[in-house]
């Protein structure tokens, strides 16, 4: 149960982002004022794909709760980063963004330090 | 506009837009998990929890954070994004040391000086390498 809620966790965590960062490139620079929480408010509400990721949000959101409920903290937050490796993957290949040495290089270096903080 | 990770930014205004928009959405997710924190340690019923003003507060900022996070995720490439936005594990020790009294071990240290050199590293390349924002 423990690793199948981790599994939940990363994929709905990975498949989140990455729908999120799909759909806000082809929406153009949107601000953080309050009319542009507006307009995203509403951006949410036209894209299925934005609506899916909000989805995906509330499943991990619920995998992280219901995992530190019974799991100590010290194994959740480093297997929750876990989803920074995937995501980095998707993110070159899917997304099509340059990943060069020095942001693999730097999201490792991050991603142990997480694996740290969780221990 | 397609460029390397590591080319120089044309666009400066537009770097130091996203930074504005990484330090808000990092200060609204630290100080919403500060204030849920904060009411839940002093709630004594689940229920009671959902009430309590620190909590609706908290939850309130993190939906905030969610927004200003897609705001970003616009901006900048999420390769860029996932790395640079972990600076908020940093201030959620500090924050978390400060306020709520916890313990932060030489290893949890060590790790949050890890997230600021890795997030270094990243902030180092640009911070958006596609060119099809519309």
């Amino acid at each position: 149960m423990k690793w199948l809620l981790v599994v939940l966790m990363v994929t709905a965590t990975v498949a989140s982002d990455v729908l999120q960062s799909f759909e806000m490139k082809r929406s153009g620079e949107q601000s953080v004022g309050a009319r542009g929480m507006v307009r995203l408010l509403r951006l949410i509400a036209q894209r299925r794909f934005l609506i899916l990721a909000i989805g995906c949000l509330a499943v991990s959101f619920f995998s992280f709760m219901a995992l530190v409920q019974t799991e100590a903290l010290s194994f959740v937050v480093p297997a929750s980063a876990a989803s920074y490796v995937f995501e980095t993957i998707l993110a070159r290949f899917m997304l099509k963004e340059r990943v060069g040495p020095r942001r693999i290089a730097g999201t490792l270096i991050v991603l142990a330090g997480v694996a740290l903080i969780g221990g | 506009m397609n460029v390397s990770e590591s080319s120089p930014n044309p666009r400066p205004h537009h770097l130091i837009r996203t930074y504005a928009v990484v330090a808000l959405f990092i200060a609204l997710k630290a100080v919403g998990n500060l204030s849920l924190a904060w009411g839940m340690k002093h709630s004594t019923h689940y229920l009671e929890a959902l009430l309590d003003p620190a909590v609706a507060l908290g939850v309130a900022l993190l939906i905030l954070s969610v927004l200003t996070r897609m705001a970003l995720l616009s901006m900048a490439d999420l390769s860029f994004v996932l790395p640079v936005t972990a600076i908020g594990y940093v201030l959620a020790a500090f924050l978390g040391k400060t306020f709520l009294h916890e313990t932060v071990t030489p290893q949890r240290w060590a790790g949050t000086v890890l997230i600021v050199i890795g997030a270094a590293l990243v902030g180092s390349t640009s911070e958006s390498t596609t060119g099809d924002r519309a």
